[in-house]
Formats: C-alpha cells, structure tokens, sequence
C-alpha cells in the first residue's frame, strides 16, 4: 500500500481510540438506563439531538462554551426527570416492551418539536476558540477539541463510577437494580431512585450531543445515527454494564477506524459484523449479565 | 318584440355561461411541482431552491401569466430518498395533475425522478449535477438538465487548478454524485499531466470523517479534492482542517456552495477552491443577475440568492418563458419551444444543446475569502470565468445518440 508507516498505522489506531470513547459517551446514557431501570431507552438518540439543541440555544444568551458545557446536562436531566414521572413510570411492572415503544414514539415527537422550533435543515456549531486546531500527539497531528472531548468522556466514566460504587445512594441504585421488592419492603423509595438514574442517563445523552456539535453540526437527524451505534456498543458489551459499554465502545471504535484505512467502504459494516459475532459467541454481550431481560 | 326580448336573455345568458366557462379554464392554474430533499443533509440548499422558485412564479404571475392564467407551485419533499422521489413525482403527476416537474437535488433522485416522468411523457428540468441523465440511456424528449453536471464542472476546474505532475487525492461521497466528480477530475488530471494518488468513499450523511482522514493525510496530495456536498462537504472539509491538513495541501471541491460557506463561515472554507454556476457578485457584469438579486432581496430580507438556489429560478422561468413563447401549455409544444429557447434568465446566455437537452452556460472559478465587513454576503472571489462553451461537455456520440 502507498505509504503505510507504523507511524501512519498508529495514528490512525489513535483515531480508533478516539472515536471509541466518543462512542462511549454515546452509550453510557443508555446503558445505564438499562442496567438500572431495564427501560430501553428508544428515545436515547432525541435526547442526544435535544442536548445539541439546548446548548445552540443557551450559547445565544450565554455566549460561554464552558457554562452551557455544565447547563446542558442539566436541562436534559431535567427533560428526561419529567419523561420518567409522567411517561414511563406508569409503565413500571408491564412488559419490557411497553416502555421501549413510548420512548420509541417520544423519540418521534421530539425530533418533529425541534423540527417545527429550529426548522428542518440542520445548523453549524463553532468549535470554542480556546480548543482549536492540531495538537501533535506523537504519530501525528490531532485536533484539540477531540482530546478534549476523550477527556470529559473519562471524567463522566469516573464521577458515575465513583457514584454507583463508593456513595450510599449508589448502594441504593446497585440494590434497586438487583431486587426492587426487597429493597421497598426496607423502607425505601426506589420510585425517587429511578427517577433520577432516568435524569443522569438522559443528562449524559444531553452532554454528548452538545458535545459533538462542534465537530458535526447540528440536525434534527442527529440523533438516529447515535440510537444504532449506541445500541450496537451496548448490545456488544452486555447490556446494562458500563464496563462493557468503555470496553466495547472502544474496540468498535478501533475496529471501525482500522477498516477504514484497509478498506473505507465497509468501515461502518465493520461494527456490525462485531455485534454478528459477539451474540454468536457470547449472546449476552463481552459483559453482560443473565436475567435482566426477563 | 316579447321574442326578441327572450333572446336577447338567452344570449345573456349563454355568454355569461360562455364567459365563466373561459374564466374557469383561466383560473385552472399552470401547475410546476417541485420535489427536493427539504429534509436530510441538503435541505439548506432544498430550502433556498424553493424559495427561488417561488419568485420566478410570482414573476410570472405578476406579468400577467399566460393570458390571464397563472402559475402555481407544489412544493414536496423527497427526503433525498431516490424511492420517494419516484412516489412524489407520481403523486405529483396522477393526483395533483401538474403540468411539468422542477427539482431533484441528488444526482439519484433526479434519474429516479426522470424515469417517472419520461414514462409519462412530462417535461422534467432537473436542477441537480449529474453525468447520466445527459446519456442516451436516461435522456429522453422530456428531459431538461439546467444545472451543470460533473464532466463539464471538472473539467473547467481540473484545468483551473491541475498542473504537471501534481498529486490529487479525493474524498469521495460513496454514490452517483462523487463517482461522476471523481471519473471526471480523474480524466482532466490525465490531460493535464497530474496523478491521482488516491481515493477514499465514505457514506452519504456520515457525521464523522476521522477514520478516513489519515490515509489522505499519508499520501501527502498537492490537493485534496472532496467530492461531495451539502452537509457531507461542510463537515468533512472542517474535520480534515482540525486535523491540520490545509498546511501543505490545497482543498478544492466541485461544487463550492454558497449556503455551505455561508452556515460553515470563512474559517472552515479558509482558501477552498470550487466551481459554481453561481455567484452573486456577478451582477457587475450581468443585468439579468442583477435583476434576480434585486427581486430575491426584496422578497427575502435583504438577502442574496444562492448557487443551487438560482437553478430552481432559472429552471421555472424559462419554462415559464417557453410556456409564453409557445402560447399554450401543451406538452408537446413546449418541448419544441424550450429546446430552441435561448434565455438569459440570470446569469448570462443559456440554450440547450440539441441532443441531450444540457443547459449551455458559463462555470464560475471562486475561493472563499474572509467576507468584507462591509458586506457579510461577499463570502468568494471569482478567480476565473469559462464562457458558454460545448467545448467542456462530452460529445453528443460519447453520449450514445447516433
């Protein structure tokens, strides 16, 4: 092949990286959704495009990157607080695919809403000033705001990680996904716990479409690409396992971007021939845990 | 005289009949539909189609239609989907009964498009770049294509911007449009002595280009040409910039647009290079550009129509032009009319060549600039200008008519 360098080789494994834990940022909303409240979240994709939406509109009246960077997150949450109270949790306790065929809808609604609100043709986004251009990362220039964006991605990991695991609410929300009736009969309000697992997942959802603004626009459409790479890097990891979702995300990630560099046309197959193989192999994803869809 | 009185009421009678009858074939209006992609990664561009459209109309209207009878509008949306291309342009025909079709903003709706209505005998102006619907295979009576399509587009700027020996590499939208651009610019490099390097596809609407950017980076181009459009073009041509390849490559595309340059603004087209049908500041030298700008700034807040969308004006007027010329709506005649028409409806003379119906017309060389503060609109300079010529057309026996 024309100039195939180890050093070409690894720029483009870095870029395999870096679009692996954008991925990541994309399925954590919805993994997490799922492992903890078993609702698939078909509207995860609109709550993604209503972030991107809701930071556009914020930055008209507050022209600083960095405070909607924390304001989005909660707008979303906040939607996606709503979403729980009034849609789904009157849906608890039936079938799982109740509240999957809501969201499903929900997911509809919302994109025709900012459709009629922001117009059908999509709108540019600025990369903020102070995270522009090339950075060299060793193999080769890399754009600033990407590392950037990896680097939130390993901020929200360890915030959640650290929340779930080592703070008693996060007990709570481990129990709650275990045994829900235990857990009430202990005297707790496992209504009030979902509720807000709802928001934090629906929050991330938020967060990273604002943050993928900048490197592709903004779209009503933005969202149904991320629904299936969300879902392909959930499904790939077990659902409901947020371990799964940062490792399959990026092994996707590099896996995809690998292909593109042996043979561009089939780079966007290539995550679904992962998917393929992993349910083959393991139909429970890398590391996922039997029962939850039952 | 009593007989005479019931005659005269009859007469009355019968002429006021008469009279609304006429005044009922005047008041059917002259229906033009007008599919494009108004969702999906070209609807800025769809958008403004429309808008251009809707002024030709109205200027039609205005001056009085044809003898009385006024024009109308439907406008649809094809979702950039080539299947319903197909069902609007059948709706279009069977339920709203329209008298010609404008549109298609995809080189594989247009040829969907134009299977429909060369079946059902309708006059077609398409207002999209393609190479096949000029072919013998597509083309047919009915058929009209006003916009350029990609052999003489990469013709005129492959002879721009190709020097000996100069390494090209594309960036490739994966259908009908970027295959068409990149056979073309493939055949003017070999004329003019330069290597195409290499070539990566990519699907339409993809929203990130990482993965692909450094292939293109290590085969180190003099130029890179991305072969694609709308929304496609304004992403990929920021994210191969963030990746710092305008350093030592010069970025060209096609088909520069205004809309895209004007939504992406000056620092993501910074030096890009492209061919346009269209651009404004050429009302200096062009009275009937001139006009276009003055009616579009009127209509729509002082702002100036662009590239894509003057080829939706172009294409109804000047069949609004032959519909007039010919006195009728009729098929048929309107066909003879607008093949013989020549027309100067915004940008200089236009006609159509005889065998495959291509619109004729200049190609504009530009570069986006930072714009002139004093006017936010002066977004490009014309580098050069390529008059009318069939010289950058394929020739009709390459075509396959005989």
């Amino acid at each position: 092949m024309d100039g195939l360098t180890l050093q070409l080789l690894g720029l483009q494994l870095f870029t395999g990286l870096a679009l692996g834990s954008i991925y990541v940022l994309l399925a954590v909303g919805l993994s997490l959704i799922f492992g903890m409240l078993t609702v698939v979240n078909f509207a995860h994709g609109a709550f993604f495009m209503v972030g991107a939406y809701a930071g556009y509109s914020l930055y008209q009246y507050v022209p600083n990157f960095w405070l909607c960077l924390v304001a989005v997150p909660v707008v979303t949450g906040c939607i996606g607080i709503v979403v729980e109270r009034f849609l789904v949790r009157p849906l608890y306790g039936r079938g799982i695919d109740y509240p999957l065929l809501l969201t499903f809808g929900l997911a509809y609604v919302m994109v025709e809403l900012i459709r009629i609100q922001f117009g059908k043709q999509g709108l540019p986004v600025d990369t903020p000033e102070s995270l522009q251009g090339a950075v060299d990362v060793f193999v080769g220039p890399f754009p600033l705001y990407r590392l950037f964006v990896i680097g939130v991605t390993a901020l929200v990991l360890a915030a959640l990680w650290l929340f779930i695991e080592k703070t008693s609410f996060g007990l709570v929300i481990r129990a709650g996904a275990r045994d829900p009736v235990i857990v009430r009969v202990l005297g707790i309000d496992i209504s009030r716990v979902w509720l807000i697992v709802f928001g934090i997942g629906t929050g991330i959802s938020g967060l990273a479409g604002y943050l993928s603004a900048p490197m592709q626009g903004i779209a009503p459409e933005m969202g149904g690409n991320v629904l299936i790479v969300a879902f392909v890097v959930t499904v790939v990891g077990g659902m409901g396992s947020l371990t799964g979702a940062v490792v399959a995300g990026l092994l996707i990630g590099v896996v995809e971007s690998l292909t593109a560099f042996m043979f561009p046309e089939a780079a966007k197959v290539s995550m679904f021939v992962i998917m393929a193989f992993v349910l083959l192999v393991r139909p429970l994803g890398l590391f996922g845990r039997a029962g939850l869809m039952s | 005289m009593k007989n005479l009185n019931k005659l005269a009421y009859a007469l009355c009678l019968a002429s006021a009949l008469g009279a609304s009858a006429a005044h009922a074939q005047n008041a059917t209006p002259i229906r033009i539909g007008l599919p494009v992609p108004l969702t999906g990664p070209y609807g800025a561009e769809a958008k403004d189609q429309v808008r251009n459209a809707e002024l030709a109309v109205k200027e039609f209207n205005d001056a009085g239609g044809l003898d009385g009878r006024k024009a109308e509008l439907l406008v649809r949306d094809d979702k950039l989907n080539p299947g319903e291309a197909a069902q609007r342009a059948l709706d279009l025909i069977e339920k709203d009964k329209v008298n010609y079709i404008v549109g298609g903003l995809s080189a594989a709706t247009q040829l969907s498009t134009n299977n429909i209505t060369k079946q059902r005998k309708v006059i077609y102006i398409s207002i999209s770049q393609s190479d096949a619907i000029n072919e013998a295979a597509d083309m047919s009576r009915y058929t009209f294509h006003e916009a350029f399509n990609p052999h003489m587009t990469t013709q005129a700027l492959g002879r721009h911007l190709f020097k000996k020996g100069m390494r090209i590499a594309f960036l490739t939208a994966d259908y009908a449009y970027g295959h068409e651009m990149a056979r073309g610019f493939t055949a003017v490099a070999e004329e003019m002595g330069a290597k195409i390097v290499g070539e990566v596809k990519h699907p339409l609407g993809t929203s990130d280009y990482s993965i692909f950017l450094p292939r293109l980076q290590a085969l180190k181009p003099d130029i890179l040409i991305f072969n694609n459009f709308g929304r496609d073009n304004q992403i990929s041509i920021k994210q191969a910039g963030e990746f710092g390849m305008k350093k030592n490559t010069q970025f060209a595309t096609p088909v520069l647009l205004y809309t895209a340059r004007q939504a992406a603004g000056p620092k993501v087209y910074e030096n890009v290079i492209g061919a346009t049908s269209y651009y404004w500041a050429i009302e200096d030298k062009s009275p009937s550009a001139k006009a276009l700008n003055d009616h579009y700034k009127a209509a729509y807040n002082g702002a100036y129509p662009s590239d894509y969308g003057a080829l939706a004006y172009s294409a109804v007027k000047s069949l609004l032009e032959a519909v007039k010329k010919a006195g009728t709506t009729d098929t048929e005649k309107v066909v003879d009319t607008l093949a013989a028409l020549k027309y100067d409806t915004y940008k200089g003379p236009q006609y159509y060549r005889a065998c495959d119906h291509q619109s004729v017309q200049s190609v504009l060389i530009i570069e986006s600039k930072e714009a002139d503060p004093k006017n936010p609109d002066d977004v490009f300079k014309i580098v050069d200008e390529v008059p009318p010529t069939e010289d950058i057309l394929r020739s009709c026996a390459e075509l396959g008519f005989k």
